[in-house]
């Protein structure tokens, strides 16, 4: 047991070297402004919980749910300790007695494209994860109907992942021959 | 009525998990299930059949699977999809001075409130605010807009409910609107007229005649709809207690408008979330104390007469100045300079081969549409074209609420429920 003044500050200073971000959470998630718009930022793991606080704060209603992927724009701006993935859940809430709104991001890795289902929190949520399912190819676990809304049945592919080319091609119909 | 306060926002536990079981009135089968279905006994007399996607009633292509038990519809399951055209991957494909093109064609029946949604979501990006004038020009067309989309209504309830004779009078009113429409912006529909920066031309001249002329002959003509319809016995027992939701079930199911504020829950973004220049003028916002489709149909219809409201007050507070933004980021020059100056006609041509520039960013912005919350999600990396462009259709997601209303309904008041959601398919299907 050395009693070496200063010993004690030395190692803090080595692991203060670490550039130290501050980071605000709000419903176990970090949060960002983007243009006077509150974002969090959960975790695929933590995005479940992170509802269910909004929903038992007053957020009402889920407004909107989408996907957006970013294949070809991998750097964008997120805060300090979230990683980007390819995809993007994008989920708006709204409060209507405290008159706010709160958009969720979360990042979907392309290897392991599953989320939570918000249906038994929000069941509004039922066709916007249809769609999102229908064009992003994301699965949201637990969903009661996780298939096609928009596209055939039968359809190949998600159309507005980034890789799914814009082209030509003719009317489709289930069951008919196949476009390629 | 219910207010903001007392609101319980979710259906309570056994509400949840009835909506996943064999009682829910959702029908989650494939086609091939649908085929394959087979019940026993006790439910020997049901069948599945389809309604739509071509029937009259089901305006435009909504296709609803209903399971019915005699005439008694059980679990229904709306199938969507036959307009889809993939607006939203077009839209990443068109400059942002393009994008309203693209939107106007969702709700085709009010097209103005995607463009303004559209061109809010590309200002807020931008940061840029429009002058007074764009934004009271904006305010006026979005209320004409929103009276002829309720007209529109008025026509097709009323043939689909059996009075046919308000096709040709919901037609004509909604016409002489859109007359109005087309001398400001030179079409009837998919007007392109609010685009980021403003709006694509000033008020014609004698346009404050043309909008006191509406607003004096179409109280009369409401007042004759009154006439042929709310009092009418018929009408009433055709619509009354038919298709009933509440307002804990609207808001877990997302659903905004006339629909959320039939069951008397006063919500309406021009007022709560005021957006453009809502809060400088009065009006109420209406809500339904039963809703049932009773309540609906008279929402719309006196939504008609709070526009006119609206328009009559901005005819006063019109403010002189200009139409968009000098900003020449986003502004292409006048007309006139493009014959005089060489610089001019450059920058003509690079704002609209090229298009602008937005700054990264992501933005969601909310107006209030005829048919409910109607957003505009949009990413931008730093080009002339959106990264993603989303829109979030009120129709879209108010059509959930249909399996729910019809249980239990009769086939004709299903019709009548199709009827009072008011979904347009452009916008459903985007």
């Amino acid at each position: 047991m050395s009693d070496v003044p200063g010993e004690p500050d030395t190692d803090e200073a080595t692991v203060d070297t670490e550039p130290v971000v501050e980071i605000e959470t709000r419903y176990g998630a970090p949060v960002t402004r983007s243009l006077d718009q509150l974002v969090l930022h959960p975790s695929v793991e933590s995005y479940i919980e992170t509802v269910q606080a909004l929903h038992s704060d007053g957020f009402v209603m889920c407004i909107d749910l989408t996907a957006v992927d970013y294949l070809t724009r991998p750097k964008r701006d997120l805060p300090h300790g979230v990683a980007a993935e390819r995809f993007e859940i994008v989920a708006s809430f709204i409060s209507h007695a405290a008159r706010e709104r709160v958009r969720l991001r979360v990042q979907v890795a392309v290897d392991n494209p599953v989320v939570a289902s918000l249906f038994d929190i929000y069941p509004g949520t039922e066709a916007l994860e249809r769609e999102t399912y229908d064009m992003f190819g994301i699965v949201f676990d637990g969903h009661p109907d996780m298939t096609r809304i928009l596209m055939p049945e039968d359809w190949e592919g998600h159309p507005l992942r980034k890789d799914f080319a814009v082209g030509a091609i003719p009317v489709q119909f289930k069951n008919a021959p196949g476009p390629r | 009525m219910t207010t903001l306060d007392e609101t319980t926002p979710d259906l309570g536990d056994d509400g949840r998990v009835r909506l996943r079981d064999d009682t829910s009135p959702v029908l989650r089968v494939s086609e091939a299930g649908a085929d394959a279905m087979t019940y026993d006994d006790e439910n020997d007399r049901r069948m599945i059949i389809n309604m739509g996607p071509q029937h009259p009633s089901t305006h435009g292509v909504l296709r609803l699977m209903l399971e019915l038990d005699g005439e008694t519809v059980k679990r229904s399951k709306p199938i969507i999809g036959y307009l889809h055209t993939g607006m939203e991957k077009t839209g990443e494909t068109l400059s942002y001075l393009q994008g309203p093109t693209n939107v106007t064609r969702m709700d085709y029946a009010a097209p103005l409130f995607s463009e303004l949604a559209f061109s809010l979501a590309t200002e807020k990006l931008l940061d840029i605010e429009v002058p007074d004038r764009a934004v009271w020009i904006r305010m006026l067309m979005c209320e004409l807009n929103r009276m002829t989309s309720h007209l529109l209504f008025q026509a097709t309830n009323g043939m689909d409910i059996g009075a046919v004779g308000m096709m040709i009078y919901g037609w004509r009113e909604r016409e002489e609107v859109l007359r109005l429409l087309e001398k400001i912006t030179g079409l009837r529909m998919n007007h392109n007229y609010i685009r980021p920066g403003g709006v694509a031309a000033d008020l014609p001249d004698g346009w404050r005649d043309d909008v006191l002329t509406i607003l004096d002959t179409l109280p009369e003509r409401l007042d004759e709809f009154d006439d042929l319809l709310t009092g009418q016995p018929i009408w009433r027992e055709r619509l009354q207690g038919v298709g009933v939701i509440n307002a804990a079930e609207c808001l877990a199911l997302g659903v905004t408008g006339p629909l959320l504020r039939s069951t008397g829950y006063a919500w309406d973004l021009r007022r709560d979330m005021p957006y453009l220049a809502y809060d400088e003028v009065d009006f109420d916002v209406l809500v339904g104390s039963y809703g049932d489709c009773f309540d609906r149909y008279a929402i719309r219809l006196n939504e008609i007469r709070e526009s006119m409201r609206i328009v009559r007050q901005i005819l006063d507070k019109m403010p002189t100045g200009d139409y968009r933004i000098q900003d020449k980021k986003v502004t292409p020059p006048p007309r006139a300079r493009i014959d005089e100056s060489m610089e001019a006609l450059i920058h003509h041509f690079k704002i609209f081969t090229e298009g602008f520039k937005v700054p990264e960013g992501e933005a969601y912005v909310a107006v209030e549409s005829p048919r409910g919350e109607l957003g505009c999600y949009m990413v931008s990396d730093g080009g002339s074209h959106p990264y993603r462009m989303h829109i979030r259709g009120p129709s879209f997601v108010n059509l959930q609420v249909m399996p729910h209303m019809m249980q239990e309904a009769l086939v004709a008041d299903a019709v009548a429920i199709v009827s009072t959601v008011d979904p347009i398919m452009g916008e459903v299907d985007r």
